[in-house]
Protein backbone atom coordinates (compact mmCIF):
# COMPACT_ATOMS: atom_id res chain seq x y z
CA UNK A 1 0.00 0.00 0.00
CA UNK A 2 1.30 3.43 -0.82
CA UNK A 3 -1.68 5.45 0.38
CA UNK A 4 -0.84 7.75 3.32
CA UNK A 5 -0.52 5.71 6.48
CA UNK A 6 -3.95 5.60 8.11
CA UNK A 7 -4.47 6.82 11.65
CA UNK A 8 -5.07 4.20 14.31
CA UNK A 9 -8.74 3.71 15.12
CA UNK A 10 -7.88 2.92 18.74
CA UNK A 11 -5.03 4.61 20.58
CA UNK A 12 -4.45 3.48 24.11
CA UNK A 13 -2.05 5.85 25.75
CA UNK A 14 -0.47 4.68 29.04
CA UNK A 15 -3.66 3.77 30.85
CA UNK A 16 -3.69 2.45 34.41
CA UNK A 17 -6.42 0.67 36.25
CA UNK A 18 -6.62 -0.70 39.78
CA UNK A 19 -9.29 -2.61 41.59
CA UNK A 20 -8.73 -1.57 45.18
CA UNK A 21 -5.09 -2.28 45.94
CA UNK A 22 -4.68 -4.55 42.96
CA UNK A 23 -3.22 -2.86 39.90
CA UNK A 24 -4.43 -4.65 36.79
CA UNK A 25 -3.06 -2.26 34.15
CA UNK A 26 -0.01 -0.12 34.72
CA UNK A 27 0.69 2.34 31.93
CA UNK A 28 -0.50 0.17 29.06
CA UNK A 29 -0.17 1.61 25.55
CA UNK A 30 -1.23 0.07 22.28
CA UNK A 31 -2.68 1.06 18.91
CA UNK A 32 -5.14 -0.70 16.67
CA UNK A 33 -5.45 0.13 12.99
CA UNK A 34 -8.80 0.36 11.20
CA UNK A 35 -9.99 -3.03 10.04
CA UNK A 36 -7.37 -4.86 12.05
CA UNK A 37 -8.26 -8.18 13.65
CA UNK A 38 -6.50 -8.48 16.96
CA UNK A 39 -6.31 -11.49 19.27
CA UNK A 40 -5.53 -10.89 22.94
CA UNK A 41 -4.16 -13.96 24.65
CA UNK A 42 -2.56 -14.58 27.99
CA UNK A 43 -3.00 -16.28 31.34
CA UNK A 44 -6.04 -15.83 33.52
CA UNK A 45 -6.05 -12.54 35.38
CA UNK A 46 -3.67 -10.81 32.98
CA UNK A 47 -6.19 -8.03 32.32
CA UNK A 48 -7.54 -9.00 28.87
CA UNK A 49 -11.17 -8.68 29.83
CA UNK A 50 -10.45 -5.47 31.68
CA UNK A 51 -9.06 -3.88 28.52
CA UNK A 52 -12.18 -4.73 26.53
CA UNK A 53 -14.43 -3.56 29.33
CA UNK A 54 -12.56 -0.28 29.52
CA UNK A 55 -13.01 0.22 25.78
CA UNK A 56 -16.73 -0.51 26.17
CA UNK A 57 -16.88 2.02 29.04
CA UNK A 58 -17.96 -0.70 31.46
CA UNK A 59 -14.96 0.14 33.64
CA UNK A 60 -13.33 3.51 34.09
CA UNK A 61 -9.60 4.22 33.92
CA UNK A 62 -7.52 5.75 36.70
CA UNK A 63 -5.13 7.58 34.39
CA UNK A 64 -4.05 7.79 30.77
CA UNK A 65 -5.98 8.46 27.59
CA UNK A 66 -7.88 6.47 25.03
CA UNK A 67 -8.70 7.87 21.61
CA UNK A 68 -11.22 6.26 19.32
CA UNK A 69 -11.13 7.58 15.76
CA UNK A 70 -8.92 10.39 17.03
CA UNK A 71 -11.44 11.42 19.65
CA UNK A 72 -10.92 11.16 23.40
CA UNK A 73 -13.08 8.44 24.97
CA UNK A 74 -12.96 9.31 28.65
CA UNK A 75 -12.23 13.00 28.29
CA UNK A 76 -13.71 15.91 26.46
CA UNK A 77 -12.59 19.44 25.78
CA UNK A 78 -13.18 21.97 28.53
CA UNK A 79 -15.94 24.55 27.99
CA UNK A 80 -17.32 22.64 25.03
CA UNK A 81 -14.12 22.96 23.00
CA UNK A 82 -12.89 26.44 23.91
CA UNK A 83 -9.34 27.44 22.98
CA UNK A 84 -7.09 26.34 25.84
CA UNK A 85 -7.35 22.68 24.87
CA UNK A 86 -7.81 21.50 28.44
CA UNK A 87 -9.69 18.26 29.02
CA UNK A 88 -12.31 17.31 31.55
CA UNK A 89 -13.82 13.89 32.34
CA UNK A 90 -16.36 12.80 29.75
CA UNK A 91 -20.04 13.44 30.41
CA UNK A 92 -22.66 10.74 30.02
CA UNK A 93 -23.68 12.39 26.74
CA UNK A 94 -20.10 12.21 25.45
CA UNK A 95 -19.81 8.54 26.41
CA UNK A 96 -23.14 7.90 24.76
CA UNK A 97 -21.88 9.38 21.51
CA UNK A 98 -18.58 7.50 21.68
CA UNK A 99 -20.28 4.17 22.37
CA UNK A 100 -21.91 4.33 18.96
CA UNK A 101 -18.56 3.31 17.52
CA UNK A 102 -18.12 0.25 19.70
CA UNK A 103 -19.98 -3.00 20.22
CA UNK A 104 -19.27 -5.93 22.51
CA UNK A 105 -20.15 -9.61 22.66
CA UNK A 106 -20.00 -11.20 26.10
CA UNK A 107 -18.89 -14.58 27.31
CA UNK A 108 -22.35 -15.32 28.69
CA UNK A 109 -24.30 -13.77 25.78
CA UNK A 110 -26.33 -11.41 27.98
CA UNK A 111 -29.41 -11.69 25.77
CA UNK A 112 -32.60 -10.08 27.03
CA UNK A 113 -34.61 -13.10 28.19
CA UNK A 114 -37.98 -11.36 27.99
CA UNK A 115 -37.56 -10.44 24.33
CA UNK A 116 -37.76 -12.65 21.28
CA UNK A 117 -34.68 -13.14 19.14
CA UNK A 118 -35.73 -10.52 16.62
CA UNK A 119 -36.69 -8.04 19.34
CA UNK A 120 -33.30 -8.53 20.96
CA UNK A 121 -31.75 -7.43 17.70
CA UNK A 122 -34.12 -4.62 16.69
CA UNK A 123 -34.40 -2.96 20.10
CA UNK A 124 -31.20 -0.91 20.09
CA UNK A 125 -31.37 0.26 16.44
CA UNK A 126 -34.93 1.43 17.03
CA UNK A 127 -34.13 3.16 20.31
CA UNK A 128 -30.72 4.61 19.61
CA UNK A 129 -30.71 5.16 15.86
CA UNK A 130 -34.33 5.99 15.27
CA UNK A 131 -34.76 3.11 12.84
CA UNK A 132 -38.35 2.20 12.03
CA UNK A 133 -39.50 -1.27 13.01
CA UNK A 134 -39.59 -2.28 9.36
CA UNK A 135 -36.04 -1.09 8.70
CA UNK A 136 -34.74 -2.67 11.88
CA UNK A 137 -36.43 -5.98 11.11
CA UNK A 138 -35.15 -6.09 7.55
CA UNK A 139 -31.63 -5.54 8.82
CA UNK A 140 -32.15 -8.05 11.64
CA UNK A 141 -33.26 -10.71 9.16
CA UNK A 142 -30.14 -10.13 7.05
CA UNK A 143 -28.01 -10.54 10.14
CA UNK A 144 -29.93 -13.62 11.28
CA UNK A 145 -29.34 -15.06 7.83
CA UNK A 146 -25.65 -14.33 8.14
CA UNK A 147 -25.40 -16.12 11.48
CA UNK A 148 -27.57 -18.96 10.20
CA UNK A 149 -30.48 -18.33 12.54
CA UNK A 150 -33.19 -16.92 10.27
CA UNK A 151 -35.60 -19.68 11.28
CA UNK A 152 -35.37 -18.69 14.96
CA UNK A 153 -36.40 -15.05 14.61
CA UNK A 154 -39.53 -15.52 16.73
CA UNK A 155 -37.98 -17.86 19.30
CA UNK A 156 -37.31 -16.80 22.87
CA UNK A 157 -33.69 -16.92 24.10
CA UNK A 158 -34.49 -19.65 26.62
CA UNK A 159 -35.36 -21.99 23.74
CA UNK A 160 -31.92 -21.70 22.19
CA UNK A 161 -28.68 -23.58 22.74
CA UNK A 162 -25.62 -21.69 23.94
CA UNK A 163 -24.12 -21.58 20.48
CA UNK A 164 -27.35 -20.21 19.05
CA UNK A 165 -27.57 -17.62 21.81
CA UNK A 166 -24.07 -16.46 21.10
CA UNK A 167 -24.77 -16.14 17.38
CA UNK A 168 -27.81 -14.00 18.24
CA UNK A 169 -25.67 -11.89 20.54
CA UNK A 170 -23.22 -11.33 17.68
CA UNK A 171 -26.06 -10.34 15.35
CA UNK A 172 -27.43 -8.00 18.04
CA UNK A 173 -24.12 -6.19 18.35
CA UNK A 174 -23.69 -5.99 14.57
CA UNK A 175 -27.14 -4.46 14.14
CA UNK A 176 -25.75 -1.14 15.36
CA UNK A 177 -22.94 -1.31 12.75
CA UNK A 178 -20.16 -0.40 15.17
CA UNK A 179 -16.72 0.33 13.72
CA UNK A 180 -15.13 -1.68 16.49
CA UNK A 181 -16.29 -5.02 17.83
CA UNK A 182 -15.03 -6.51 21.08
CA UNK A 183 -15.34 -10.25 21.73
CA UNK A 184 -14.60 -11.54 25.21
CA UNK A 185 -14.09 -15.31 25.20
CA UNK A 186 -17.29 -15.74 23.26
CA UNK A 187 -16.96 -19.52 23.06
CA UNK A 188 -15.63 -20.40 26.49
CA UNK A 189 -19.06 -20.90 28.04
CA UNK A 190 -20.15 -23.26 25.28
CA UNK A 191 -20.22 -27.02 25.12
CA UNK A 192 -17.32 -28.16 22.91
CA UNK A 193 -19.59 -29.30 20.09
CA UNK A 194 -21.15 -25.82 19.87
CA UNK A 195 -17.91 -23.89 19.67
CA UNK A 196 -17.37 -24.41 15.96
CA UNK A 197 -20.69 -22.92 14.84
CA UNK A 198 -19.83 -19.67 16.62
CA UNK A 199 -16.26 -19.63 15.33
CA UNK A 200 -17.58 -20.11 11.80
CA UNK A 201 -19.72 -17.02 12.15
CA UNK A 202 -16.72 -15.08 13.40
CA UNK A 203 -14.54 -16.28 10.52
CA UNK A 204 -17.18 -15.15 8.07
CA UNK A 205 -17.40 -11.83 9.84
CA UNK A 206 -13.65 -11.35 9.71
CA UNK A 207 -13.65 -12.05 5.96
CA UNK A 208 -16.73 -10.12 4.94
CA UNK A 209 -16.46 -6.93 6.97
CA UNK A 210 -13.80 -4.33 7.56
CA UNK A 211 -14.91 -3.89 11.14
CA UNK A 212 -12.02 -3.60 13.57
CA UNK A 213 -12.14 -6.56 15.92
CA UNK A 214 -10.53 -7.25 19.26
CA UNK A 215 -10.86 -10.80 20.40
CA UNK A 216 -9.96 -12.27 23.76
CA UNK A 217 -9.70 -16.01 23.46
CA UNK A 218 -8.20 -19.21 24.77
CA UNK A 219 -8.81 -20.89 21.40
CA UNK A 220 -5.29 -20.59 20.04
CA UNK A 221 -6.12 -22.32 16.77
CA UNK A 222 -8.84 -19.84 16.11
CA UNK A 223 -6.68 -16.88 17.14
CA UNK A 224 -4.10 -18.12 14.64
CA UNK A 225 -6.59 -18.18 11.74
CA UNK A 226 -8.56 -15.11 12.70
CA UNK A 227 -6.04 -12.52 13.77
CA UNK A 228 -3.77 -10.19 11.83
CA UNK A 229 -1.85 -9.60 15.02
CA UNK A 230 -1.64 -11.46 18.31
CA UNK A 231 -0.86 -9.76 21.63
CA UNK A 232 0.36 -11.88 24.49
CA UNK A 233 -0.47 -10.33 27.86
CA UNK A 234 0.88 -11.13 31.25
CA UNK A 235 0.20 -9.17 34.44
CA UNK A 236 -1.36 -6.28 32.52
CA UNK A 237 1.58 -5.84 30.15
CA UNK A 238 2.09 -6.76 26.53
CA UNK A 239 4.90 -9.27 26.74
CA UNK A 240 5.06 -10.04 23.06
CA UNK A 241 3.15 -9.20 19.92
CA UNK A 242 3.35 -10.10 16.29
CA UNK A 243 1.84 -12.01 13.40
CA UNK A 244 0.10 -15.20 14.51
CA UNK A 245 2.71 -17.37 12.70
CA UNK A 246 5.51 -15.77 14.71
CA UNK A 247 3.79 -15.82 18.07
CA UNK A 248 2.57 -19.37 17.79
CA UNK A 249 5.50 -20.96 15.94
CA UNK A 250 8.45 -18.90 17.15
CA UNK A 251 7.60 -17.18 20.41
CA UNK A 252 10.64 -15.17 21.48
CA UNK A 253 9.74 -14.55 25.11
CA UNK A 254 10.07 -17.24 27.70
CA UNK A 255 6.72 -16.37 29.24
CA UNK A 256 4.97 -16.73 25.90
CA UNK A 257 6.61 -20.09 25.36
CA UNK A 258 5.59 -21.25 28.81
CA UNK A 259 2.02 -20.10 28.32
CA UNK A 260 1.65 -21.79 24.94
CA UNK A 261 3.14 -25.01 26.29
CA UNK A 262 0.67 -25.03 29.14
CA UNK A 263 -2.24 -24.32 26.83
CA UNK A 264 -1.25 -27.18 24.52
CA UNK A 265 -0.81 -29.49 27.49
CA UNK A 266 -4.34 -28.53 28.56
CA UNK A 267 -5.59 -29.90 25.24
CA UNK A 268 -6.15 -26.74 23.23
CA UNK A 269 -5.28 -26.89 19.57
CA UNK A 270 -2.75 -24.51 18.14
CA UNK B 1 -87.97 -14.23 61.89
CA UNK B 2 -85.57 -11.69 60.35
CA UNK B 3 -85.88 -10.83 56.65
CA UNK B 4 -82.23 -11.11 55.70
CA UNK B 5 -82.47 -9.99 52.08
CA UNK B 6 -82.53 -6.29 52.97
CA UNK B 7 -79.61 -6.69 55.35
CA UNK B 8 -77.61 -8.68 52.85
CA UNK B 9 -78.24 -5.92 50.33
CA UNK B 10 -76.72 -3.50 52.83
CA UNK B 11 -73.63 -5.66 53.20
CA UNK B 12 -73.30 -5.98 49.45
CA UNK B 13 -73.48 -2.20 49.17
CA UNK B 14 -70.65 -2.08 51.69
CA UNK B 15 -68.78 -4.69 49.66
CA UNK B 16 -68.84 -2.33 46.69
CA UNK B 17 -67.25 0.38 48.81
CA UNK B 18 -64.59 -2.10 49.92
CA UNK B 19 -63.88 -3.07 46.31
CA UNK B 20 -63.71 0.57 45.32
CA UNK B 21 -61.32 1.39 48.16
CA UNK B 22 -59.16 -1.61 47.34
CA UNK B 23 -58.90 -0.82 43.65
CA UNK B 24 -58.16 2.86 44.13
CA UNK B 25 -55.85 2.18 47.07
CA UNK B 26 -53.93 -0.39 45.01
CA UNK B 27 -53.64 2.03 42.11
CA UNK B 28 -52.19 4.72 44.37
CA UNK B 29 -49.98 2.19 46.16
CA UNK B 30 -48.61 0.97 42.83
CA UNK B 31 -47.77 4.48 41.68
CA UNK B 32 -46.16 5.32 45.02
CA UNK B 33 -44.25 2.03 45.07
CA UNK B 34 -42.65 2.80 41.71
CA UNK B 35 -41.95 6.46 42.49
CA UNK B 36 -40.41 5.75 45.87
CA UNK B 37 -38.78 2.46 44.88
CA UNK B 38 -37.03 4.03 41.90
CA UNK B 39 -36.40 7.17 43.95
CA UNK B 40 -34.38 5.10 46.40
CA UNK B 41 -32.22 3.94 43.51
CA UNK B 42 -31.72 7.42 42.12
CA UNK B 43 -28.30 8.94 41.59
CA UNK B 44 -29.55 12.13 43.25
CA UNK B 45 -29.14 12.31 46.98
CA UNK B 46 -32.23 14.49 47.49
CA UNK B 47 -34.47 12.00 45.69
CA UNK B 48 -33.03 9.10 47.64
CA UNK B 49 -33.50 10.94 50.93
CA UNK B 50 -37.07 11.89 50.09
CA UNK B 51 -37.97 8.36 49.08
CA UNK B 52 -36.33 6.90 52.18
CA UNK B 53 -38.13 9.35 54.45
CA UNK B 54 -41.47 8.47 52.88
CA UNK B 55 -40.88 4.73 53.15
CA UNK B 56 -39.64 4.82 56.73
CA UNK B 57 -42.40 7.14 57.86
CA UNK B 58 -45.26 5.18 56.39
CA UNK B 59 -43.90 1.81 57.44
CA UNK B 60 -43.07 3.08 60.90
CA UNK B 61 -46.47 4.51 61.83
CA UNK B 62 -49.71 2.59 61.85
CA UNK B 63 -52.29 2.78 59.10
CA UNK B 64 -54.83 3.64 61.78
CA UNK B 65 -52.97 6.80 62.80
CA UNK B 66 -52.34 7.70 59.17
CA UNK B 67 -56.03 7.44 58.41
CA UNK B 68 -56.94 9.69 61.32
CA UNK B 69 -54.40 12.21 60.15
CA UNK B 70 -55.75 12.15 56.63
CA UNK B 71 -59.32 12.58 57.79
CA UNK B 72 -59.19 14.66 60.96
CA UNK B 73 -55.88 16.53 60.96
CA UNK B 74 -55.41 17.53 57.32
CA UNK B 75 -58.61 19.66 57.42
CA UNK B 76 -56.90 21.77 60.09
CA UNK B 77 -54.32 22.63 57.43
CA UNK B 78 -57.01 23.39 54.91
CA UNK B 79 -57.20 20.02 53.11
CA UNK B 80 -60.61 18.54 53.59
CA UNK B 81 -61.07 15.06 52.20
CA UNK B 82 -64.12 12.89 51.89
CA UNK B 83 -63.91 9.68 53.90
CA UNK B 84 -63.31 7.76 50.66
CA UNK B 85 -60.48 10.08 49.63
CA UNK B 86 -58.93 9.90 53.07
CA UNK B 87 -59.21 6.13 53.02
CA UNK B 88 -57.62 5.78 49.59
CA UNK B 89 -54.86 8.21 50.52
CA UNK B 90 -53.95 6.46 53.76
CA UNK B 91 -54.15 2.96 52.31
CA UNK B 92 -52.31 3.85 49.12
CA UNK B 93 -49.49 5.69 50.88
CA UNK B 94 -49.13 3.03 53.53
CA UNK B 95 -49.05 0.02 51.24
CA UNK B 96 -47.06 1.98 48.66
CA UNK B 97 -44.25 2.30 51.21
CA UNK B 98 -44.05 -1.48 51.47
CA UNK B 99 -44.35 -1.81 47.71
CA UNK B 100 -41.45 0.60 47.22
CA UNK B 101 -39.09 -1.85 48.90
CA UNK B 102 -40.42 -4.58 46.63
CA UNK B 103 -39.71 -2.46 43.56
CA UNK B 104 -36.23 -1.63 44.78
CA UNK B 105 -35.38 -5.23 45.62
CA UNK B 106 -36.66 -6.53 42.29
CA UNK B 107 -34.75 -3.94 40.28
CA UNK B 108 -31.56 -4.76 42.18
CA UNK B 109 -32.08 -8.46 41.59
CA UNK B 110 -31.65 -8.07 37.83
CA UNK B 111 -28.09 -9.10 37.22
CA UNK B 112 -25.19 -6.89 36.19
CA UNK B 113 -25.04 -8.70 32.86
CA UNK B 114 -28.28 -7.10 31.69
CA UNK B 115 -27.03 -3.63 32.60
CA UNK B 116 -23.79 -4.25 30.75
CA UNK B 117 -25.58 -5.47 27.65
CA UNK B 118 -27.55 -2.21 27.71
CA UNK B 119 -24.38 -0.13 27.92
CA UNK B 120 -22.83 -2.10 25.07
CA UNK B 121 -25.97 -1.41 23.01
CA UNK B 122 -25.74 2.23 23.96
CA UNK B 123 -29.17 2.47 25.57
CA UNK B 124 -29.73 5.45 27.84
CA UNK B 125 -30.45 4.96 31.53
CA UNK B 126 -34.11 5.60 30.91
CA UNK B 127 -34.32 3.17 27.99
CA UNK B 128 -32.50 0.56 30.01
CA UNK B 129 -34.95 0.87 32.90
CA UNK B 130 -38.01 1.07 30.71
CA UNK B 131 -37.27 -1.69 28.21
CA UNK B 132 -34.93 -4.10 29.95
CA UNK B 133 -34.85 -3.83 33.72
CA UNK B 134 -38.43 -3.02 34.71
CA UNK B 135 -40.14 -5.59 32.46
CA UNK B 136 -38.01 -8.31 34.03
CA UNK B 137 -38.19 -6.87 37.54
CA UNK B 138 -41.97 -6.49 37.34
CA UNK B 139 -42.35 -10.24 37.06
CA UNK B 140 -40.34 -10.64 40.24
CA UNK B 141 -42.45 -8.00 42.02
CA UNK B 142 -45.79 -9.61 41.20
CA UNK B 143 -46.04 -12.31 43.89
CA UNK B 144 -45.19 -9.81 46.64
CA UNK B 145 -47.47 -7.20 45.10
CA UNK B 146 -50.20 -9.81 45.35
CA UNK B 147 -49.58 -10.13 49.09
CA UNK B 148 -49.53 -6.35 49.43
CA UNK B 149 -52.84 -6.02 47.61
CA UNK B 150 -54.44 -8.59 49.89
CA UNK B 151 -53.03 -6.78 52.90
CA UNK B 152 -54.53 -3.60 51.55
CA UNK B 153 -57.90 -5.28 51.09
CA UNK B 154 -57.88 -6.41 54.71
CA UNK B 155 -56.73 -3.00 55.89
CA UNK B 156 -59.72 -1.33 54.22
CA UNK B 157 -61.75 -2.34 57.26
CA UNK B 158 -60.14 0.43 59.28
CA UNK B 159 -61.99 3.05 57.24
CA UNK B 160 -65.17 2.12 59.08
CA UNK B 161 -63.59 4.09 61.91
CA UNK B 162 -64.01 7.30 59.96
CA UNK B 163 -67.61 6.35 59.26
CA UNK B 164 -67.08 5.21 55.68
CA UNK B 165 -69.72 2.56 55.09
CA UNK B 166 -67.54 -0.26 53.81
CA UNK B 167 -68.34 -3.92 54.23
CA UNK B 168 -67.15 -4.13 57.84
CA UNK B 169 -69.08 -0.98 58.73
CA UNK B 170 -72.28 -2.38 57.24
CA UNK B 171 -71.77 -5.69 59.00
CA UNK B 172 -71.64 -3.82 62.30
CA UNK B 173 -74.82 -1.95 61.40
CA UNK B 174 -76.58 -5.22 60.61
CA UNK B 175 -75.30 -6.75 63.81
CA UNK B 176 -76.61 -3.81 65.83
CA UNK B 177 -80.01 -3.92 64.16
CA UNK B 178 -80.56 -7.68 64.18
CA UNK B 179 -78.60 -8.77 67.21
CA UNK B 180 -77.05 -11.52 65.06
CA UNK B 181 -73.29 -11.66 64.79
CA UNK B 182 -72.97 -14.92 62.94
CA UNK B 183 -74.85 -13.98 59.80
CA UNK B 184 -73.30 -10.56 59.01
CA UNK B 185 -69.80 -11.48 60.03
CA UNK B 186 -70.06 -14.91 58.44
CA UNK B 187 -71.11 -13.18 55.24
CA UNK B 188 -68.26 -10.69 55.19
CA UNK B 189 -65.81 -13.42 56.12
CA UNK B 190 -66.76 -15.20 52.93
CA UNK B 191 -66.80 -11.99 50.90
CA UNK B 192 -63.34 -10.90 52.06
CA UNK B 193 -62.06 -14.35 51.29
CA UNK B 194 -63.55 -14.31 47.80
CA UNK B 195 -62.09 -10.87 47.11
CA UNK B 196 -58.64 -12.01 48.23
CA UNK B 197 -59.03 -15.06 46.04
CA UNK B 198 -59.94 -12.84 43.09
CA UNK B 199 -56.81 -10.76 43.66
CA UNK B 200 -54.50 -13.74 43.75
CA UNK B 201 -56.17 -15.31 40.72
CA UNK B 202 -55.79 -12.07 38.80
CA UNK B 203 -52.12 -11.67 39.70
CA UNK B 204 -51.40 -15.32 38.99
CA UNK B 205 -52.92 -15.00 35.51
CA UNK B 206 -50.96 -11.83 34.85
CA UNK B 207 -47.79 -13.52 36.00
CA UNK B 208 -48.34 -16.47 33.69
CA UNK B 209 -48.98 -14.23 30.72
CA UNK B 210 -45.90 -12.13 31.33
CA UNK B 211 -43.67 -15.11 32.01
CA UNK B 212 -44.61 -16.74 28.71
CA UNK B 213 -41.52 -17.89 26.88
CA UNK B 214 -39.11 -16.91 29.63
CA UNK B 215 -38.44 -20.47 30.69
CA UNK B 216 -38.29 -21.80 27.17
CA UNK B 217 -41.23 -24.14 27.63
CA UNK B 218 -44.46 -22.21 27.38
CA UNK B 219 -44.76 -19.99 24.36
N1 LIG C 1 -14.54 -5.71 39.32
C1 LIG C 1 -13.37 -6.19 39.80
N2 LIG C 1 -13.07 -6.04 41.10
C2 LIG C 1 -11.90 -6.52 41.59
N3 LIG C 1 -10.98 -7.17 40.87
C3 LIG C 1 -11.24 -7.36 39.56
C4 LIG C 1 -12.45 -6.88 38.96
N4 LIG C 1 -12.42 -7.21 37.66
C5 LIG C 1 -11.25 -7.85 37.45
N5 LIG C 1 -10.53 -7.94 38.59
C6 LIG C 1 -9.21 -8.54 38.73
O1 LIG C 1 -8.38 -7.99 37.75
C7 LIG C 1 -7.53 -8.97 37.22
C8 LIG C 1 -7.63 -8.99 35.71
O2 LIG C 1 -8.91 -9.44 35.38
P1 LIG C 1 -9.38 -9.74 33.91
O3 LIG C 1 -10.78 -10.22 34.02
O4 LIG C 1 -9.14 -8.56 33.06
O5 LIG C 1 -8.42 -10.91 33.47
P2 LIG C 1 -8.44 -11.81 32.18
O6 LIG C 1 -7.14 -11.64 31.54
O7 LIG C 1 -9.65 -11.50 31.37
O8 LIG C 1 -8.53 -13.25 32.78
P3 LIG C 1 -9.38 -14.54 32.28
O9 LIG C 1 -8.57 -15.18 31.22
O10 LIG C 1 -9.49 -15.39 33.51
O11 LIG C 1 -10.71 -14.05 31.81
C9 LIG C 1 -7.90 -10.28 37.86
O12 LIG C 1 -6.97 -10.56 38.87
C10 LIG C 1 -9.25 -10.03 38.45
O13 LIG C 1 -9.43 -10.76 39.62
MG1 LIG D 1 -11.40 -12.55 30.92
Amino acid sequence: MNAPAPEPIIEIDSISKSFGDFQVLDGLSMNVMPGEKLALIGPSGSGKTTILRILMTLESIDSGHIRIDGEELYHMPKNGGAKDGGLVPASEAHLHRMRQKIGMVFQLFNLFPHKSVIDNITLAPMLTKGASRAEAETRAMELLDMVGMADKARAMPAQLSGGQKQRIAIARALALSPKIMLFDEVTSALDPELVEEVLNVMRKLAQETDTTMLLVTHEMGFAHDFADRVLFFDAGKIVEEGAPEDIFSNPREERTQGFLKKIIAAGHRV
Amino acid sequence: MIDWSGYLGLILKGALVTVELTLMGCALALVMAFIAGLGRLSRHFALRALATAYIEFFRGTSIFVQLFWAYFVLPLFGFTLTPLQAGVLALGLNVGAYGAEVVRGAVLSIGKAQYEACVALNLTRYQRMRHIILPQAFLIMLPTFCNNAIELLKATAVVSLISLSDMTFEAQVVRAQTGSTLVPFGTILILYFLMALAISRFVRTLEKRLARGLDGVRV
